[in-house]
């Protein structure tokens, strides 16, 4: 009896990580970091995350996890409710759709498909953004944003690698 | 080829099974529905972000503390390569303002004989509540910080956010454990303004960039570069003659205001309390005032 608890426990906890990391990334995101123009062009963590884990295990990160996220995102950032959590959504399905691209591909392939991704999303969260609240954003810190995640990714890659060779392969 | 037809079966299946598009659908009409609702009623948003804001910000709290402790450090190194001339500006600057000093105390007491002359009442002193900054909510969409502080007396929407350099925002929802500051530079951001040199009338309007947007300025207003704008209290939500910025560019495109705060210094700051009821109110209070004293001014 008990063994089979503990393990059903840790198989949970494992199951539960890839939500638990993304929201923690959101958080970390928030952070004030004291690093002169960081904070407006601070990198989508929480969006690299949800892409690593739609190519990789998209049986651990649900689209309610996927939805949740981004409405922790929308309440913590201050934009419209729902405006990330549209956002995530469709780049969430997209993936899943495309994934035949992507699973199991070298990182570049991976690299290059987040890039793609990653302009969908910010141009869908321009758009939504402007239209709620009816002007045009100015773009540049978007951009910067956006080339800035791109480089901050590999990072993230090979760390989520590492993540999921040590707990999560058997899962 | 059976085997890669399985694998490609496999993974597509998640989005291609009926239930997970039911899902996928019933989510994203969720997430239309809650940008018309926040929309439409402002008020039971602000409630909800502000119950979800409470409930991370004791860990947003513990996360920030060692990246704040790091900042410092950092700081600390920083000084010590250039202690010497800091040093030496510091004396010129000493020099500077001993002089101001005796010009201050010198309209000081001009000022004190004038307005006993004029039986002039002088407003209000300010109580202020000092807080930390728990999270600088980033990303280019939205500015805004949160603040480690709740419900409080002094606390109220509305309010104005300061540091010793100048305005950061104003509040813009009050939790139970957290407040949300809205930075001068968001897009939402309309704050009436002064030159203080002309007391020309402006509305200081953000965008989210760095700059502010000198906007609404009354016909035949001449504004130049490296004037000084500082809040008009127009409005009644905020005192006036906070330091905002400085003018920094006059052109076809628009006047553009430099703010003195930087946003990526923000450690403490200040809420200041003047008792101005404010023009920000609930909806509700002030549908409630609305019925007992319509006739009040």
């Amino acid at each position: 009896m008990k063994p089979v608890f503990w393990s059903r426990l840790d198989l949970a906890a494992r199951r539960f990580t890839p939500f638990g990391l993304t929201v923690l990334l959101v958080l970390l995101n928030t952070l004030p970091l004291k690093v002169p123009g960081l904070t407006q062009v601070m990198p989508l963590l929480p969006l690299m995350s949800i892409y690593l884990w739609a190519v990789h295990q998209p049986d651990l990160m649900p689209l309610y996890a996927v939805f949740l996220v981004g409405i922790l995102q929308d309440t913590l950032s201050g934009v419209p409710l729902g405006v990330y959590g549209l956002t995530n959504l469709i780049v969430y399905a997209t993936i899943l759709w495309q994934r035949r691209f992507l699973a199991g591909k070298p990182f570049a392939v991976i690299w290059v498909g987040f890039t793609v991704v990653a302009a969908g999303a910010v141009i869908i969260g321009w758009i939504l953004i402007s239209s709620l609240n009816t002007t045009l954003i100015e773009p540049g810190a978007m951009a910067f944003q956006y080339l800035i995640s791109l480089g901050v990714f590999p990072l993230l890659a090979w760390l989520f690698m590492r993540w999921q060779r040590a707990f999560l392969d058997h899962v | 080829m059976k085997e890669r037809s399985r694998f490609t079966h496999r993974v597509s299946a998640p989005i291609r099974g009926f239930g997970q598009r039911f899902v996928f659908l019933a989510l994203v009409v969720a997430a239309f529905a809650l940008m018309l609702v926040g929309k439409a009623d402002v008020t039971m948003m602000e409630r909800f972000r502000a119950q979800v804001t409470d409930a991370v910000a004791p860990i947003l709290d513990v996360m920030s503390r060692p990246v704040a402790t790091a900042n410092e450090v950092i700081a600390e190194v920083r000084v010590l390569g250039v202690i010497a001339e800091e040093n030496r500006n510091l004396r010129l600057d000493k020099e500077r303002l001993l002089h101001w000093q005796v010009v201050a105390r010198k309209l000081e007491a001009e000022n004190k004989a004038l307005r006993a002359q004029l039986k002039y009442i002088p407003a209000p002193e300010a109580s202020y509540v000092t807080a930390r900054v728990i999270a600088d909510t980033g990303g280019s969409f939205a500015h805004s910080l949160l603040l480690n502080i709740g419900v409080q007396p002094g606390i109220n929407k509305g309010q104005a956010v300061v540091t010793g350099d100048g305005l950061v925002g104003r509040i813009a929802g009050v939790g139970d454990r957290s407040t949300r500051v809205l930075l001068i530079t968001d897009l939402n951001s309309r704050i009436p303004v002064l030159i203080e040199a002309t007391r020309t009338r402006a509305i200081l309007a953000g965008n989210n960039t760095n700059r502010l947007r000198l906007i609404h300025l009354p016909p035949g207003a001449t504004v130049s570069p490296g004037d000084r704008v500082v809040t008009s209290g127009h409005g009644g939500a905020f005192p006036v003659g906070l330091p905002v910025g400085l003018v920094d560019g006059v052109s076809d495109a628009g006047i553009s205001v430099q703010p003195f705060v930087t946003r990526d210094r923000l450690e403490y700051v200040r809420v200041l309390d003047y008792g101005l009821k404010g023009i920000i109110d609930d909806p509700k209070s002030s549908d409630k005032s609305a019925e007992g004293g319509k006739g009040k001014p």
